[in-house]
């Protein structure tokens, strides 16, 4: 089977289901399709597994926050790589931010440890199952997650800093 | 001869890793002693803490901290212009800077669409793999140092400062680079940095081959890394391992010929591979791959297509600065361009170079704004550095230190 987009999503929601695969999409030629929380290991095994597929290499793993999204705020994006084929593909996970909990990856991949961690230091995503979930980059005693969208780069307050002509 | 000690050392090694958690929970093994090394050791070349349980000279247990040099880049990268981010990317692997630099150009290229003329392609391509070349330089001559060979280290530091010359000659820094802009880069090449690298390319190569000479049969070297921190093909896949450090286990994983950026599919080189994946392989495959960088720079410098050494594409790319004292338009692209007013168009691109220790990943989420809705980057070190406890277990300090030296662990890259 020639490894296309629309091979391998045509063949994913055989497999799946359409209410499990959606969103597809092609923002760069790497496929991107969101897919829910219940299914992402489920799928990421199968397509470990599959003979056709192997995509057997986690090339990364990145949260998003959309404060915006209402219910959907938090975003996980796993980009994995089929180095058998040179395919690579993106799945989307959306997860409200007052439930922030996935599944961990550990079992499948080695790599997903720290980037696990990593998304739950700048985050605050939850994986159960995960062996040492810890903050990894920051000090242990802080108390936020700063890459979330609420907590701004630059002091507000500070007013010898507003430009009034460009509204920053 | 070296390849059976080898075979047998490193079964032996992973033996003995395979029966550690028993051994840990023998009651005679419970008097362990513990050993913090980190985070300003000097043997570790940057700052990480390893905390180990030691059994004598035999490591048991590790535990890695790291974050000590952590400067929230992908915060800061949200709040910054696309132009201000690239001095960013310097001072993740800062051994490579032009790699970084030119990874994330391109990533914005593709977000914005630009096609980079051949002649910027090529410039493009000598910078890196020069970059490659002073990164894999300081890894091996580094990891002679660990091993008791001063000697070789200092005779290449004096070729890394000539190719720091030539980064001076381009772009006027020597270190943090900040070399070229999106959509080509900043200067032509001038005679003097045309000079510059024909020379390197005419002494380097004695230079390396000493070196060479000097380590690859010394007994002493091979002694000390032959069956040292090895790991296998199918762990280091699961660890994400990419780069010279995946190569040495005999995976032919190479960013540059499986997705070919920049006009690498113009050249022709090699990917070395080792087979055992310990210190001794990924200390030959560095060696063979600056050879085959040494290749690509020699095509390259010799075939330099004529034509413009940036994309035409006002919007993003400074004009020059006489046009900006004449023309009305390049006074307005300017003002807009350095206070950061251009919106880049709404997208999301994942952009992935060939780094000095790997796939070097740069993701990017735009909204349509002038900076970055998100940007990740995917640091290789990062990614592989948590097998490091694994690839110590087992094995005695001394030999932690030579694993932690060839595996290339940039502090900066490992933090971001």
């Amino acid at each position: 089977m020639e490894l296309t987009n629309e091979n391998v999503l045509g063949k994913l929601i055989a497999q799946f289901g359409e209410e499990n695969i959606f969103d597809a999409y092609d923002p760069d030629g790497i496929m991107t399709f969101t897919t829910t929380r219940e299914n992402i290991i489920a799928l990421i095994q199968y397509l470990y597994d599959d003979k056709d597929l192997q995509v057997q290499f986690l090339t990364t793993m990145a949260g998003v926050h959309f404060p915006d999204h209402k219910d959907k705020e938090l975003c996980m994006m796993y980009q994995l790589h089929s180095l058998r084929h040179n395919y690579r593909l993106r799945i989307k996970v959306f997860i409200p931010s007052k439930d922030p909990v996935l599944p961990t990856l550990t079992n499948i991949y080695a790599a997903a440890n720290w980037m696990e961690r990593e998304a739950y230091d700048f985050y605050g995503f939850i994986f159960t199952g995960h062996p040492n979930l810890t903050r990894i980059l920051n000090i242990e005693e802080m108390e936020y997650h700063p890459m979330l969208k609420q907590y701004p780069l630059e002091d507000l307050t500070r007013e010898d800093k507003i430009d009034t002509f460009f509204g920053r | 001869m070296a390849t059976d000690k080898k075979t047998a050392e490193v079964d032996q090694l992973q033996e003995f890793r395979d029966n550690l958690d028993l051994k840990l929970q023998d009651p005679k093994n419970q008097n362990l002693t513990t050993l913090n090394l980190g985070p300003t050791h000097p043997a570790t070349h940057g700052i990480f803490q390893n905390i180990l349980q030691m059994d004598g000279e035999i490591i048991m247990d590790a535990v890695p901290t790291i974050g000590y040099i952590h400067r929230a880049f992908e915060k800061i990268a949200e709040r910054r212009p696309f132009y201000q981010i690239t001095p960013l990317t310097d001072r993740m692997n800062y051994c490579s800077s032009p790699i970084n630099n030119m990874g994330y150009h391109m990533t914005v290229e593709k977000l914005l669409g630009i096609d980079i003329p051949k002649r910027a392609q090529y410039i493009r391509v000598i910078m890196m793999e020069l970059a490659r070349i002073s990164d894999h330089l300081i890894c091996n001559s580094i990891l002679g140092v660990d091993s008791g060979a001063f000697t070789g280290f200092l005779y290449v530091m004096q070729e890394r400062e000539h190719i720091y010359d030539i980064y001076e000659e381009v772009c006027g820094a020597r270190l943090t680079t900040n070399m070229g802009r999106i959509g080509g880069m900043e200067r032509d090449l001038s005679p003097k940095a045309l000079h510059l690298i024909g020379e390197f390319l005419k002494r380097f190569p004695k230079v390396w081959a000493e070196f060479e000479k000097m380590l690859t049969r010394n007994r002493i070297f091979i002694d000390r890394t032959v069956g040292v921190g090895a790991i296998s093909a199918e762990r280091a896949l699961s660890y994400g391992f990419t780069g010279p450090n995946l190569r040495a286990t005999g995976v032919d994983y190479d960013v540059r010929v499986m997705n070919p950026y920049s006009s690498y599919d113009d050249f022709e080189f090699e990917i070395p591979v080792g087979a055992k994946g310990d210190t001794y392989d990924r200390y030959l495959v560095r060696n063979e791959e600056v050879w085959q960088s040494l290749k690509i720079i020699e095509q390259a410098y010799k075939n330099l297509p004529e034509g413009s050494y940036h994309a035409d594409a006002p919007h993003y790319y400074l004009p020059p600065k006489q046009e900006v004292y004449r023309s009305m338009e390049a006074l307005i692209y300017h003002f807009k361009i350095v206070m950061g007013e251009i919106n880049a168009p709404k997208g999301e691109v994942y952009h992935s170079v060939e780094g000095g220790n790997g796939e070097l990943g740069f993701y990017l989420i735009s909204d349509g704004g002038r900076t970055p809705y998100r940007l990740h980057f995917r640091r290789p070190c990062f990614i592989y550095y948590q097998a490091y406890t694994e690839m110590i277990k087992g094995g005695q300090l001394a030999d932690a230190i030579l694993t932690l030296s060839s595996l290339n662990v940039i502090a900066g890259e490992l933090d971001a």
